[in-house]
């Protein structure tokens, strides 16, 4: 499967998916680390995925979603935004709001699991991690 | 350098009743702008914020912009 395409099964196959710079355990980038700490404070189901190894996701995912920075934030394959709207919908309350409305209500008791794909060529089969 | 965003922001949303672009570092490439404008009202977050990258699309094509911080609010 093409990068494009496997950047966009991960967005709409995961609930919420987070490109950022470096993974959840070592984040590499202060906006990354924002909107990280933002989905992580309404105890999100954040699927991370790392736009440094290859520069294509990063060609691929912005022509996808026509924004040009990262990170960005989906929910159920709606873009949502970068650090800066994360945050403020995080503390307003809507991103809650948000995610109540695009999982169903319930979705924390679920159960928080946090995970990272790669999408990068030569790193073998999109593979999911969980993350402690 | 935040002059040149400056009127970038100012040509892009003329009528903008509060405009603002900070260097953050001091370093002239991670800046934060905020705009209020009329144009913004009625358009989702993400929306508004398209309207500000298009608006900074050279700078930050150039790599002038290293990191920008967005705030935006309708403003009728």
């Amino acid at each position: 499967m093409a990068l494009k395409d496997r950047i966009q099964e991960t967005i709409d196959s995961e609930d919420v998916v987070l490109f950022m710079k470096g993974t959840p355990e070592q984040v590499l980038c202060g906006n990354s680390a924002r909107a990280l700490d933002a989905l992580r404070s309404v105890g999100a189901p954040v699927t991370a995925v790392d736009v440094l190894p290859d520069p294509a996701i990063r060609q691929e995912l912005s022509a996808l979603s026509n924004w040009p920075t990262i990170p960005q934030v989906f929910v159920r394959g709606e873009l949502v935004g970068g650090a800066d709207i994360v945050q403020e919908l995080a503390e307003t309350g809507e991103l809650r709001e948000k995610l109540d409305g695009a999982l169903g209500e319930g979705w924390q008791e679920r159960g928080r699991q946090e995970r990272t794909v790669e999408l990068a060529e030569g790193q073998g089969p999109a593979g999911l991690r969980l993350v402690p | 350098m935040t002059v040149r965003l400056e009127e970038l922001l100012r040509q892009a949303f003329p009528d903008a009743t509060e405009l603002a672009v900070e260097d953050r570092t001091g370093g002239g490439d991670h800046f934060q702008v905020i705009v209020a404008s009329p144009r913004l009202s009625g358009l989702s977050l993400v929306e508004q914020h398209r309207l500000v990258y298009d608006a900074l699309a050279e700078p930050l094509a150039d790599g002038t912009i290293h990191e920008l911080r967005i705030k935006t609010r309708g403003d009728d």
